[in-house]
């Protein structure tokens, strides 16, 4: 494995507005492989619309994100195949089973997975028994699940997660924090808009938005 | 849970572009399938406003052969149209389409698998009824498979221009009428072609130009279409 495969992440300078009120200016950090990024604020102040700039789908009004060193157009194929982005909706078609949903949103990633290893990633979610079921008869917080299951399958280096916690019980908190522990372990990275403390084994670091 | 691999920066050199489309229109026709009603309402639409015709205008024989084609065109694309949301605002609903739009594969590809997904339930379907609707109407034989062959090579170019449509309105308000307000005009041209070569074969002339002229809508769109709607949905979803 090269150097330059090492994934990194680096932030330029990004600036966006929303209307008349100024969400970001000038923001500047570096996020290196196996360290967290956990966006705080008040509601409103701009963590999803950072996330979503990070993910490339709004364009900033000036600044780039970085990947390995490589710059990023907005939407650059590359950057893509590199980001998972949870959104806050769980990203579910209600009529297709629990199952359906997940390998569909595995398949549209680029991201090969068997279907014993999308059933074990089910089971370890705790939706082993639920899979056959169409998604909308699942809870909140299981369809929450199906996002953790997915991240557990995910071969991204980069997690861009907006409030991945809401809906889920405590447990479904121990095991998002231990994917994000195993992911972070194994050199990735995520940028995490929570307002949850993160006590996890690995380097995090928190970024504060709405002060300006 | 399977063991800790590596991460790395994934190249891009490995995927196989092409299978954008084909996950897109595999995910749609999954979709399709599980809300089976969607499927046949596009259809029952079509043939309830087809049997509204002699209603209104009377049982003459002659008037309704001569309006049959030109019925038939008008309610398979207002059928389409009804069936528009389906192709965008449904997964923008549900944040799908926001994960459609990071797939590595290349957008339009994946546009071009979801238009080709809508015209196999909607367009197709309508095409295959059609004939039953023209005999309806007194239609015969040649008038038949002109009616046939010009909805096969237009309702594919009505669910493009629609999907261009259905990006452009995506999210505002009262999304549905501005759609049809844009697509309906753009519509035009597609309507005239058919319904006029179904119309030459009745006063037995050649249809081939207007056929041609509905190939070229067809070729033309199939090369525009998803460029453009793809770049409609980034600036919707920015």
């Amino acid at each position: 494995m090269t150097h330059s495969s090492l994934p990194s992440l680096s932030v330029r300078g990004l600036t966006l507005s929303r209307g008349p009120r100024r969400l970001f200016a000038d923001l500047k950090w570096d996020l290196d492989a196996g360290s967290a990024m956990v966006l705080r604020g008040p509601n409103g102040c701009g963590k999803t619309t950072l996330l979503r700039v990070i993910a490339g789908l709004t364009r900033p009004e000036s600044g780039e994100v970085r990947l390995g060193g490589a710059p990023w157009k907005a939407l650059n194929a590359e950057q893509r195949r590199n980001c998972l982005y949870l959104g806050h909706s769980a990203a579910l078609k209600e009529e297709l089973s629990v199952d359906a949903n997940l390998s569909c949103a595995l398949d549209c990633d680029a991201e090969s997975v068997d279907a014993d290893a999308l059933a074990a990633a089910l089971a370890a979610v705790g939706l082993g028994e639920r899979r056959h079921l169409e998604a909308r008869r699942l809870s909140q917080g299981q369809k929450r699940r199906v996002g953790l299951a997915r991240l557990a399958l995910s071969a991204k280096p980069m997690w861009l997660l907006d409030e991945p916690t809401n809906a889920l019980d405590a447990e479904g908190v121990a095991l998002f924090l231990r994917l994000v522990e195993r992911h972070l372990g194994a050199g990735g990275m995520a940028c995490i808009a929570t307002h949850l403390p993160m006590d996890i084994g690995a380097p995090v670091r928190e970024i504060r938005l709405g002060s300006a | 849970m399977n063991a800790v691999l590596p991460v790395a920066i994934l190249p891009n050199a490995e995927l196989v572009v092409e299978r954008g489309a084909w996950v897109a229109l595999k995910r749609d026709l999954k979709i399709s399938m599980a809300g089976k009603g969607e499927l046949a309402q596009a259809l029952a639409f079509l043939v309830i406003v087809a049997s509204l015709f002699p209603l209104a205008v009377g049982p003459e024989t002659m008037l309704l052969k001569r309006i049959a084609a030109g019925v038939v065109w008008v309610a398979a694309l207002l059928a389409v149209l009804l069936t528009l949301p389906r192709l965008f605002a449904s997964d923008y609903a549900d944040g799908t389409l926001e994960q459609l739009l990071l797939s590595p594969y290349p957008l339009p590809l994946i546009v071009a698998g979801k238009i080709l997904g809508h015209w196999l339930t909607t367009g197709l379907p309508l095409t295959l009824v059609a004939p039953l609707l023209g005999v309806q109407y007194g239609l015969e034989g040649a008038e038949l498979a002109i009616l046939m062959l010009g909805l096969l090579l237009g309702t594919p170019v009505l669910s493009m221009i629609g999907a261009i449509g259905a990006a452009l309105t995506l999210g505002l308000r009262g999304a549905s009428i501005l759609m049809a307000l844009l697509v309906l005009p753009l519509y035009v041209p597609v309507l005239i072609f058919g319904a006029g070569a179904a119309g030459q074969v009745q006063a037995a002339m050649d249809p081939t130009a207007n056929l041609s002229l509905l190939g070229a809508c067809l070729l033309f769109g199939a090369l525009a279409a998803p460029f453009a709607a793809a770049a409609a949905l980034k600036i919707s979803l920015d």
